[in-house]
């Protein structure tokens, strides 16, 4: 299964039995609206603060990838998780209610991948049967814990993104019907020192390039093998870099189509949200709900999702820390 | 005449913080910190009252004049007291800004919630 | 660093490799930047307008409260922080001030602002350590700086005997 420096390729690929998307308003207001199950009407989702509204958004998440695969709770074997939030609190207590062995996983915006590439692996290997991989993000949430208070008035600069309201939980199988994780490359932490963090998607870039070159090299694959490539949440700024960057290094990347979760969410010329979308959800709801779909309608055969991260912490940045990034890439690919 | 010259000192203000916000860089809580220093300093060398006497509230209403005002408490009570009147003083002139947004943000956190 | 050739097939790469200072002026060139004409702009008009509405209060409590302008200060400040703190609740000084920057930050309504915003924000952790231990966690830096200038001003006008 291991190929190369750090890839996996799995021989009998796990399965995607279903998958489950539910965002908030402004995602709702987005481009990929009818993409996704559930759209809340409100921010704060009736519930009485916004951490609250966060963890029932991946619990709901779960209960629609649950319901789309006739599956009770009691069939699933290990939930894979991780969010934005200070000891990914939100994961943790969705998993106590969703009352499955809980493998809590902090990656940032790279958690949805991160926790589909272990999910994988377990099925793959042998070591599970059926593993859901789920993450969340809510814009108050990020917004109170790693930069103002929401009704704060600052002016964001066009570098910065915004976090998306959504959580994505995808049920991965040994068999079954639905598109199937072929392979995963694992990232590891690159850091430029750039240390702005209204500017993530700058920071994150040259991650994501450092795994894709390695997901490349590893597996022996080329862009042209891919239908589509999407970054997590780069952005308006970091995606064209990160284009730049693999062009400069010999990478046909303009061989396949090279989009990022991050701008295809919102519209970002009517929608104030600088940059484009970022956070645990872009990622996750993107790929779970618009990605699946169009794979599902016959339009996309093999996708590989590269999700990532800016692992720093209020504290790391406060201390005058750069910003460490990751990236972790996911092929995937609809059955014949 | 008073008006005019208020909206132009005010605005003026205003436009050194937006410099210090875009092109020195500076969150907005290094700005409103510079900026009460200078208040305090323009303060001491007794350059900021002239300014308030002829631009009004374009010279008070600035978080400048915060600063100001913490100098005049203390060297107001300076010359009551001595060298302890630096200490004692400081909160003198500035007591009803800080008490009002004191109350009135734990008013409000009682009555209103975040809309994001 | 190193910049050896990988070869995979029939497409030949160099592995990314940029130092920390390379792509941070990469990065520089590559940045939207900022409209600052505009922005100043801005901020000159909403905070000029503010100023405006302060003077308009303090004439008011001159005229109908017979106070000196000096007497009048107090009660214009508290008058604007009261109108932050009510626009902050309705969710409005957040968007008005993406548009004015620095025109609603360097009035003493972003003071104002910054206290009711985080006091709202932490209501969730309860009256104590939410709304009471979080309240100056964005203003504490102006009272700090402004008490230690004070301070030290004030040292100096003793230390060199001068007058107030």
């Amino acid at each position: 299964m291991k190929r190369g420096k750090r890839s996996w390729m799995f021989p009998s690929p796990p399965v995607i039995r279903a998958a489950g998307t539910v965002v908030g308003p402004d995602e709702g207001a987005g481009p990929l609206a009818a993409d996704f199950d559930l759209v809340h009407p409100t921010l704060d989702l009736g519930q009485p603060s916004w951490e609250k509204a966060e963890r029932l958004l991946l619990e709901q998440a779960a209960d629609i990838a649950l319901s789309k695969a006739g599956l009770k709770k009691d069939k699933l074997q290990f939930f894979v998780g991780g969010d934005l939030t200070n000891q990914i609190i939100s994961s943790t207590f969705a998993a106590r209610t969703i009352g499955v062995p809980y493998l809590g996983v902090f990656g940032a915006c790279s958690t949805a991948m991160e926790s589909l590439a272990l999910a994988s692996l377990m099925v793959a290997s042998g070591a599970a049967e059926l593993v859901a991989a789920g993450t969340c993000s809510h814009n108050c949430t990020a917004e109170k814990q790693f930069r103002y208070p929401t009704e704060y008035g600052s002016q964001k600069p066009p570098t910065a993104q915004y976090t998306v309201t959504g959580a994505g939980v995808a049920l991965i199988g040994a068999g079954g019907e639905g598109p199937a994780v072929t392979a995963a490359t694992i990232g590891r932490i690159v850091d430029l020192g750039v240390k702005d963090p209204f500017n993530m998607g700058g920071a994150m870039a040259p991650a994501a390039v450092d795994t894709i070159q390695a997901h490349f090299e590893d597996t022996g694959r080329q862009p042209e093998d891919y239908d589509l490539i999407a970054t997590g949440d780069l952005a308006a700024v970091g995606h064209p870099i990160a284009a730049e960057l693999l062009r400069r290094s010999g990478i046909p990347i303009d061989n396949t189509r090279f989009v990022d979760c991050g701008l295809m969410i919102y519209d970002t010329s009517k929608q104030k949200v600088q940059a484009g979308g970022s956070g645990c959800g872009c990622s996750a709801v993107v790929t779970y709900g618009h990605l699946l779909k169009k794979m599902a309608q016959g339009e996309l055969r093999r996708v590989l999702v590269v999700a990532t991260g800016a692992l720093l912490s209020p504290l790391s940045y406060q201390q005058g820390e750069s910003i460490p990034c990751v990236a972790h890439a996911v092929s995937i690919e609809a059955r014949p | 005449m008073q008006y005019v010259w208020a909206f132009l000192i005010g605005g003026g203000i205003c436009v050194v913080g937006q410099l210090l916000f875009d092109v020195a860089r500076l969150t907005p809580a290094h700005t409103m910190a510079l900026l009460v220093v200078i208040g305090a300093v323009l303060g001491g060398f007794g350059l900021y009252d002239p300014l308030v006497e002829f631009a009004g509230a374009g010279a008070s209403v600035p978080i400048t004049s915060f600063g100001n005002a913490l100098v005049h408490g203390a060297l107001t009570e300076l010359e009551r007291d001595g060298w302890i009147g630096v200490i004692t003083g400081i909160f003198e002139v500035t007591s009803a800004g800080i008490s009002a947004a004191i109350i009135f943000s734990f008013l409000a956190a009682l009555i209103a919630k975040p809309k994001g | 660093m190193a910049t050896k050739q990988a070869t995979r097939g029939k497409t030949v790469y160099k592995p990314f490799s940029m130092s920390s200072k390379e792509y941070k002026a990469f990065l520089k060139n590559r940045e939207p930047p900022r409209a600052v004409l505009a922005n100043c702009a801005k901020a000159f008009l909403a905070g000029g307008v503010l100023c405006l509405i302060g003077e308009a209060i303090t004439q008011f409590f001159v005229a109908v409260f017979r106070m000196t302008p000096e007497q009048a200060s107090n009660p214009t400040v508290a008058m604007l922080i009261l109108l932050s703190v009510i626009l902050t609740c309705l969710g409005v000084y957040d968007r008005i001030a993406q548009w004015a920057g620095a025109g609603t930050a360097v009035p003493v309504t972003g003071f104002a602002n910054s206290m009711c915003s985080a006091a709202i924000e932490h209501r969730s952790e309860g009256l104590v350590l939410g709304v009471g231990g979080s309240m100056f966690k964005l203003a504490g830096s102006v009272i700090v700086f402004g008490v230690v200038a004070a301070f030290f001003v004030g040292i100096v006008h003793w230390l060199f005997g001068w007058g107030s």
